[in-house]
């Protein structure tokens, strides 16, 4: 990461989709980075998106509000959406939002893998 | 609210800019710490401030990132003992009536700020300030219902891992 705003992300093709890794905090300063990463992932359809948040410590609702707008192209697509490992703090502002049973939320990748 | 001291004990100015909101936490997360709350009361506290300063910076402010924000904190004392936290800024001032939670039903990106600051901190309150800006007052209590919180969220846990 060459600036401390910056969030790194790794994705990883797998048999029926891919694995999208986030590492940082996600607040305002970079959702927009997570944003233009999903829509570019998201533009090839994959029938499985897993993103696996087991390196994200904090997130803000500019996070969630862009894993909404992913869960919301993801059905459009006919895709499957699951998020994964979630810290305790990061599921915590899923349920104030009241968020953490709309979206598939497991405990690790493999699952994910499995749902 | 609770009345306090005039000067705040830590006063932090900072431009509206996404960048510096990392440092804000950090400041507060820390001072909530060693005022006892736990980590995770620590971590809402913060996540209050962090969407309460995204509000200002994206509406207040729109985006201008030459905006001033000022971030005061109180610890309180008496029982129970607690945290105030000031936000003022200049801003573009709004009707305290109309900052209004958004219906969760409605699944969609965005508007959530106002609902998770109103359901993490005890006391909240908006005020036009004069002659420009807006004040938003909050208060977060030690041994608050906020404690609730983490007992349900342990049960929604439990829950999702028998499903």
């Amino acid at each position: 990461m060459s600036k401390a705003e910056e969030l790194d992300i790794q994705t990883e093709e797998i048999t029926d989709g891919v694995i999208l890794r986030p590492t940082g905090e996600i607040d305002l300063s970079c959702a927009s980075m997570l944003r233009q990463r999903l829509s570019k992932v998201q533009e090839g359809k994959p029938s499985r998106l897993i993103i696996d948040l087991s390196a994200v410590p904090y997130m803000d609702s500019s996070g969630v509000a862009t894993l909404v707008e992913a869960m919301q192209i993801a059905r459009r697509n006919g895709s499957k959406l699951v998020l994964c490992a979630l810290q305790d703090k990061v599921l915590a502002i899923f349920e104030i939002a009241r968020l953490d049973m709309v979206f598939k939320i497991v405990d690790s990748v493999e699952e994910a893998a499995a749902v | 609210m609770a009345d306090t001291p005039t000067d705040p004990d830590v006063r932090l100015r900072m431009f509206s800019q996404p960048r510096f909101l990392a440092a804000v936490r950090a400041l507060v997360g820390t001072m909530a710490q060693r005022l006892g709350f736990n980590e995770m009361q620590c971590g809402q506290v913060s996540l209050a401030v962090d969407e309460a300063l995204c509000n200002v910076i994206t509406h207040g402010y729109e985006r201008r990132p030459d905006g001033q924000l000022w971030i005061n904190l109180w610890a309180l004392e008496g029982e129970p003992t607690g945290l105030k936290i000031v936000i003022e800024d200049l801003a573009i001032q709004v009707d305290p009536a109309d900052i209004q939670p958004r219906d969760l039903d409605d699944i969609r990106p965005g508007g959530l700020g106002v609902h998770i600051i109103r359901e993490v901190m005890d006391e909240v309150s908006w005020e036009r300030r004069s002659p420009k800006g807006m004040r938003l007052t909050m208060i977060k209590r030690l041994q608050s219902a906020v404690d609730s919180r983490q007992s349900d969220s342990q049960t929604s846990k439990e829950q999702r891992v028998e499903k």
